[in-house]
């Protein structure tokens, strides 16, 4: 099992994560990311990459996508680390000082300060609204795929119809023994391509394919057996399935942090703004995680955050050691 | 002007609003500014479905949705037949008289 030893544990890759690690670095102090998506940006890679910022100063115009890439060159000199596509599940306050982290893949982080920029919380699957869904978790119900194999010679229902409904439809339908894919309307708007594979397949009965429907119940017992499926009729059928794998996108989620025994209001960490620490001590939140009076979810503001947090942050990582401010401009970037 | 709308909730509690037209507001500012479980994830850009309504009167009355929007509607389990994302309704005289139901998720 790994065990990561850093100074700063910084929750959230987004960009105030990203340049919470040069604020860090400029005081000398090594920063470890964490984040539950597989690529550093947060909102910026996984919702609008594609989108102009007007409001980052210096920058009339840019991407947010090219935003997320300047930030990781800005920080390179002082060679953060990483860990991608796990969540923090687990945050513990050691009583000689600092914090030990598990994330959902049982990576162990030992830190002695830990800032928390998870923006919205963790992108995690949309769950849809089915009375026993959660009952069937882990029994049935998966809302990824994550090894193929474990659905040889299964019968798969998925529901959805973005791209990845469509992806993994196609790829089941050479392993599993019946893949059905329901979707409530008549036509897709994922990629064309994909489409008319999925009708080609329907058309060679390949696979199962149940339009203008909707998934009403999930039955069962102790493990699911079968998916009910409501039509435009109100008709409903019931299919054998031995997995059902809803695909409907991400929505974020403030997830585990809430249980970290910081003082939330309306899913938002409240900090103290002399230095955006929390009510626990070594804990700070930056950016659009935390909230105090006046507070305004803009990268730029999260940025300043960052900045403010580092100072504070000094005194956790070197308790020996007078902080004196120095200007960028003055004594350069200095790597290590 | 000012226009009217009415807004019910998940617990089907219902509020008439006032609503002005010339601030260039949008569905989802309003709900999020009263305090309805909306997310705004990505600020009105028809990107994150976290600020699904169902407009039960007043829908043929909107203005069609566009491409980014049926594609995020799309992703949506409990779509209806008259959802739309509220970040792409603006407030203005076609959406007077319109009875709105807050769809958008609790995201606790």
């Amino acid at each position: 099992m790994k065990n990561i030893q850093t100074d700063i544990c910084i929750i959230g890759a987004g960009p105030v994560g990203l340049f919470a690690v040069f604020e860090a670095g400029l005081l000398k102090m090594r920063c470890h990311l964490v984040d539950a998506l597989p690529q550093v940006g947060g909102q910026l890679s996984e919702v609008y990459p594609h989108k102009p910022i007007y409001d980052i100063p210096g920058y009339p115009e840019i991407l947010a996508g090219d935003l997320v890439k300047n930030l990781m060159k800005q920080i390179e000199p002082f060679n953060p680390s990483f860990t991608l596509g796990e969540r923090v599940d687990s945050l513990e306050k050691l009583p000689e000082g600092g914090f030990q982290l598990r994330t959902s893949d049982g990576t162990d982080i030992s830190a002695k300060v830990v800032v928390i920029a998870g923006g919205l919380g963790c992108f995690e699957p949309r769950k849809p609204e089915l009375e026993n869904l959660t009952q069937f978790e882990g029994k049935g119900v998966a809302y990824m795929v994550k090894n193929p194999e474990n659905f040889r010679n299964k019968k798969v229902v998925i529901a959805g119809g973005g791209d990845s409904a469509l992806d993994w439809t196609i790829y089941l339908a050479e392993i599993a023994e019946k893949v059905s894919l329901i979707h409530r309307n008549e036509t897709f708007r994922g990629a064309p391509d994909s489409a008319e594979k999925v009708f080609e397949l329907a058309q060679k009965g390949k696979i199962n394919l149940i339009l203008s429907s909707n998934i009403s119940k999930l039955n069962g017992n102790g493990k699911l057996n079968e998916v009910v499926v409501l039509d435009k009729s109100k008709a409903e059928t019931a299919i054998p399935a031995d997995f059902f794998i809803p695909l409907f996108g991400l929505t974020p989620k403030l997830g585990p942090i809430a249980d970290w025994g910081l003082q939330i209001d309306k899913n938002a960490i409240e900090v103290n703004t002399e230095d955006y620490s929390t009510n626990v001590e070594g804990i700070f939140a930056i950016g659009d995680i935390n909230t105090y009076p006046g507070k305004l979810k803009l990268i730029l503001s999260g940025f300043h955050e960052a900045a403010l947090m580092a100072q504070s942050a000094f005194k956790y990582v070197y308790p020996n050691q007078k902080l004196s401010f120095k200007y960028t401009t003055v004594n350069g970037v200095n790597a290590f | 002007m000012d226009i009217s709308i009415t807004v019910i909730d998940k617990n089907e509690e219902s509020v008439v609003m006032e609503l002005p037209t010339d601030m260039s507001l949008k569905l989802m500012e309003v709900l999020k500014g009263e305090g309805y479980p909306i997310l705004a994830t990505c600020g009105g850009m028809a990107l994150c479905a976290t600020c699904h309504v169902q407009v039960l009167a007043g829908y043929e009355n909107l203005a069609e949705a566009q491409d980014q929007e049926l594609d995020m509607l799309d992703t949506i389990p409990n779509l209806t037949d008259t959802s739309r994302l509220a970040c792409q309704i603006p407030v203005n005289e076609n959406l007077n008289g319109a009875v709105i139901k807050v769809l958008a998720e609790d995201n606790i």
